[in-house]
């Protein structure tokens, strides 16, 4: 099933001159609405009237996470704030999060974006949706939630946590639909399990599992262990949520990307040079409909690559691949996103700690850990057993309550964590996706 | 009349305890006695050693975190009730043992007791009143 057969089937040709309408008129606004746009655009030299096809799109400076967080709370809103009427907000680093903001018309747009994406996720108004992904700041509830409604579907807010209960939800509700992170669908299975509840017995038929990156291996694993079809959903706040791109239960190859209200690029993240489709590099997103927070040319930090060919459910709208990494070293945890300087920021805010710190990430039982190890100094050490231990103690509750992420903390000799820089001696990732 | 123990961090690793006893016999450094407790993760090796300024100097220089701290170490008789004795005095006082371990060799019919206590002072003061012999550490070191 497609919702809205028009825009999703369009031929490329009408797609792209709708695009182009849709940039210039976007350009245009932010240029007169946006102090940092404008002095950027004046900074490379363009004006909104330069940008006359598609192509143009590439002259235009990118926008960074650092541009959204030195402009925050709300400076890159595009319009007053009588005008809003909802704000969301990503955990950023270091306790400054990155803030967005969405008009009446942005949360309709949004509420189309997200029907349309469970539809190619195989639900139906006839369906029951048991959304487990978490209400509140995050966008990942609300989002779902509304697109459910606009579907037509009845939707379960059950949020996330509280395992048990969501069980015993969906053996009396029968929901249809499960949307839910990939690692904690695996984790409601297991749950299931030792409350002697079946998947089989259960009535799911599809889940549209995201905001987290997840491999083939383990899509055959969820698909076999709930019982239903799965795909993939992906999507960030500061585009405007889950619903930017989606795949479809037909052919579970790639996500479609709802081109009529986002532009995408991929890029060589060195060099900033649009590569062509079907090349890996960063995922580079233009918002061509939003009113509240348009964003132009965003460096998502996402690897991934595009495909235009034409699609066995119909659909005309470009694919990108499952992602295959980040270009930045943040990682998420159990959903939660997590960059190593925050874990650094807590660890120099404890007296007598060093600067020497790795993390090693892994997925025992389907669920993320992460291990901080922490090299021992003169100053913290002690010659009783308890003393250290209270050190570690320390340090896994401030960690938790900063980042909201539970870590386990291992205490390591002086300079046996390696010193060289950059990402790859910082983090040891074993999760394979 | 306190002896100065030297304390090691240890990650568990294999071959870890062997760099600590090749950086000491590199530095003719003779062990008298040692207690190693452990958790999971790492372990902390107490040693009294003979020449405990030497013995710091080699591992601090092989990359050790070292940690010097003073502890008692008490004569204790050796016959039942001799550990006994000792420790009911130090709980009478509300004296903690923070850990406590055995010294190599006898002193006669007694045994080596070495103590870390969280209050020393006090702990010395107690033992000696009530006759507990204490060895002092550069008596210890050679003995």
């Amino acid at each position: 099933m497609i919702y809205n057969i028009e825009y999703e089937t369009m031929p490329r040709e009408a797609l792209e001159s709708i695009q182009l309408r849709r940039l210039q008129a976007t350009l245009s606004r932010v240029y007169a609405t946006v102090p940092f746009y404008r002095s950027k655009f004046k900074e490379t030299g363009i004006s909104p009237g330069d940008v006359k096809t598609l192509k143009d799109l590439r002259s235009l400076p990118f926008t960074y996470k650092q541009d959204l967080r030195d402009n925050y709370p709300f400076g890159m809103f595009a319009v007053p704030m009588d005008n809003i009427v909802r704000i969301h907000a990503s955990s950023g680093t270091t306790g400054q999060p990155t803030v967005v903001g969405y008009t009446a018309r942005d949360i309709d747009t949004w509420s189309e974006l997200m029907a349309r994406a469970l539809t190619a996720g195989g639900a139906t108004r006839g369906d029951i949706i048991h959304n487990a992904y978490g209400y509140g700041l995050f966008t990942g509830g609300l989002g779902v939630h509304y697109g459910a409604e606009k579907l037509g579907a009845s939707v379960i807010p059950v949020s996330g946590g509280n395992t048990r209960r969501q069980v015993i939800i969906m053996k009396d509700f029968k929901p249809t639909i499960l949307t839910a992170t990939p690692s904690y669908s695996l984790h409601l299975a297991e749950a299931a399990e030792e409350m002697d509840v079946s998947f089989r017995d259960l009535n799911f038929r599809f889940g549209v599992f995201g905001a987290e990156p997840w491999s083939e291996n383990m899509r055959k694993e969820i698909e076999e262990k709930l019982n239903l079809k799965a795909v993939d959903i992906y999507g960030l706040s500061e585009v405007i949520g889950p619903g930017v791109s989606i795949e479809c239960h037909e052919a579970q190859k790639g996500l479609h990307i709802f081109e009529d209200h986002f532009i995408p690029e991929i890029i060589d993240p060195k060099t900033g040079e649009v590569l062509p489709y079907g090349e890996t590099g960063e995922l580079v997103i233009t918002s061509i409909t939003k009113e509240a927070f348009p964003i132009i040319r965003y460096r998502t930090r996402d690897i991934t690559s595009l495909n235009p060919d034409p699609c066995i459910c119909g659909r005309t709208m470009a694919r990108m691949n499952k992602l295959s990494g980040r270009t930045d070293d943040m990682l998420i945890i159990r959903g939660v996103n997590v960059f190593p300087s925050q874990i650094e920021s807590v660890l120099m805010e404890i007296d007598g700690i060093e600067p020497h710190y790795q993390l090693e990430v892994d997925r025992k039982d389907n669920l993320d850990t992460l291990l901080v190890k922490v090299e021992i100094s003169d100053r913290t050490f002690s010659d009783e057993v308890k003393e250290l231990q209270r050190l570690s103690t320390l340090i896994e509750n401030n960690v938790k309550e900063t980042l909201g992420v539970s870590v386990t903390v291992k205490l390591a000799e002086p300079k046996t964590i390696t010193r060289s820089e950059g990402k790859a001696a910082r983090v040891i990732d074993r999760r394979i996706f | 009349m306190q002896a100065q123990q030297i304390s090691i961090f240890l990650e568990n690793k294999a071959g870890r305890l062997l760099d600590v006893t090749k950086t000491l016999s590199g530095a003719g450094v003779n062990i008298r006695a040692l207690s190693l407790a452990d958790t999971s993760d790492f372990g902390v090796l107490r040693l009294i050693v003979d020449n405990t300024t030497k013995a710091e100097d080699a591992l601090k220089k092989n990359g050790f975190t070292v940690k010097k701290t003073p502890v008692v170490a008490a004569l204790v008789s050796d016959r039942p009730g001799g550990l006994h004795g000792i420790l009911g005095l130090l709980t009478e006082a509300g004296i903690n043992v923070e850990y406590m371990y055995a010294f190599v060799q006898q002193s006669g019919d007694n045994a080596i007791m070495i103590f870390r206590f969280d209050k020393i002072e006090e702990a010395v003061s107690i033992l000696s009143e009530k006759g507990v012999d204490i060895i002092d550490g550069d008596k210890l070191y050679t003995m």
